[in-house]
């Protein structure tokens, strides 16, 4: 199927390879082919249905501050370094439906950083960078949302941030003033700033080694010195070559710091 | 002649018991790697590592991504993570959607597993209140694995042996005190 990827310009050949299939066979399933000869043609000659294809086979499934001792850790210790900047860019890559950019502006306003801050959001699938865009969630996960808050060390009231209608919840807009969504491809796009935090928080365990590598490198290339990498929590840099420019900056969440010391 | 080259066992609710009465059987240089992927609640998460730990001389953690398995090491499946064995034998790790109402599931690790390694593999499945696991189960036994479950009179949650047993004959049933001999009876390979 690679070469197909490749006609509309996709690289998946260096993603996890049981990972992906899982997620074709999936689609496959749920689409009902008859058979995989005619899943291989309509994808092909249709290219609405490729992207289908490229939205349905990448795994978005993500929340608001997913893991809330890493959120507590940002607020404690990463905020307070940041807040010494004349200005806070933000790169979140791979971001999904854009929780985790909601997420970051609120622990920015709560540290009173937010109108310094620029946060940018990026995917390689088209359709989550559109609802992130949109600022509105599924009401059904704010009891969940709100007791991650609270684990992350929030004091407000987390319904505050939005206004429900039905079974959504739109988050207050000036939180997304200060964001900015567009679709990138860490495989093949370039790097397009440079920032002071980046997040890339469960994108990497669904590469090969060699695309992590290239990764870590764009990412790299995109940090100042002395800035922040995050990683989602099984995701390490200890096999990469730019770890001995980095140091992990708090022993327990998956934070490093770049220190470009001379060896 | 065939050599085992991993030992997956899956189980969830009552399923711990049968794992502390199991390891204690497993001998110190154990060759053939073992990978638990349990149903569990994150908050137990290191705590299980360490309990499994004080049981056993192997050594035992939790799965990095695009590890290779290595002899004599116990790995387990982290909270909130299927975990597939890759085309190279590596583990990966993957936050899709919950099968079964499971992450991770035990289907998962079971179909991948059997999609690597054949009849090289060993599939357990123990005590449960869901559906994980069966089908996984019946298709490693279609690819010729050996495939075992606790026998549901014998498991705390009979539910998960019993609905493997309706879609699936395996090759052994087996209550929780006698998986620890069987475990050890895989190595060195005999004659099968
Ligand atoms: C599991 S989500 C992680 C969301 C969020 N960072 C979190 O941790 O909750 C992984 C995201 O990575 C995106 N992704 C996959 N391949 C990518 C690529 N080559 N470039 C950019 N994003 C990619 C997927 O579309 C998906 O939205």
């Amino acid at each position: 199927m690679q070469d197909l990827f490749l006609h509309y310009g996709y690289d998946f050949t260096e993603y996890s390879k049981t990972s992906l299939q899982r997620r074709v066979q999936r689609l496959f399933t749920l689409d009902k082919f008859p058979s995989f000869a005619e899943f291989r043609y309509r994808l092909k000659n249709d290219p609405h249905y490729f992207r289908r294809f490229v939205e349905e086979i990448t795994v978005n499934v993500t929340e608001m501050l997913r893991d809330p001792g890493f959120y507590k850790t940002l607020r404690a210790k990463i905020l307070p370094v940041l807040a010494t900047y004349p200005f806070i860019r933000i790169w979140h890559a791979g971001c999904s439906t854009g929780e985790e950019v909601y997420s970051m502006a609120i622990l920015l306003r709560e540290a009173g950083l937010l109108h310094k801050s620029l946060l940018y959001g990026t995917d390689i699938n088209p359709q989550v960078i559109e609802r992130a865009r949109s600022g509105i969630f599924p009401v059904s996960q704010m009891q969940k949302y709100s007791s991650n808050y609270l684990q992350s060390g929030g004091h407000m009231d987390f319904s505050s941030y939005y206004t429900a209608n039905y079974d959504l919840a739109k988050f207050d807009t000036a939180l997304a003033e200060k964001m900015i969504f567009s679709t990138h491809n860490l495989a093949s796009d370039f790097s397009f700033n440079e920032f002071q935090l980046i997040l890339c928080r469960n994108v990497l365990i669904y590469f090969e080694r060699g695309l992590q590598t290239k990764v870590l490198n764009l990412l790299d290339s995109s940090l100042e010195n002395f800035g922040f990498l995050a990683l989602g929590n099984k995701e390490s840099l200890r096999f990469s070559l730019i770890a001995d420019r980095y140091r992990q900056f708090d022993g327990k969440e998956k934070i490093w710091r770049k220190v470009n010391e001379i060896h | 002649m065939r050599s085992i080259e991993l030992i997956v066992i899956g189980g969830s609710a009552g399923s711990l018991q049968v794992l502390l009465s199991l390891f204690p059987w497993i001998p110190a240089g154990f060759p053939v790697p073992l990978l638990l992927v349990l149903h569990r609640n994150s908050q137990f998460e290191s705590a299980l590592e360490d309990i499994l730990a004080s049981r056993t001389s192997l050594l035992v953690s939790e799965v990095e991504e695009k590890e290779v398995p290595q002899p004599g090491n116990v790995y387990l499946a982290p909270a909130d993570y299927h975990v597939l064995i890759e085309h190279d034998g590596s583990f990966s790790l993957d936050n899709s959607e919950p099968v079964h109402f499971s992450r991770p599931s035990i289907d998962v690790s079971f179909k991948t597993a059997a999609d690597f390694y054949g009849d090289r593999l060993v599939c357990m499945l123990l005590s449960g209140g869901n559906a994980d696991g069966a089908e996984g189960l019946a298709y490693v036994k279609a690819r010729g694995g050996i495939t075992v479950v606790q026998d549901p009179v014998d498991a705390e949650s009979p539910f998960m042996p019993r609905f493997a047993l309706q879609i699936t004959q395996p090759c052994h049933i087996l209550t929780g005190a006698r998986m620890g001999e069987f475990i050890r009876s895989l190595w060195p390979p005999r004659h099968a």
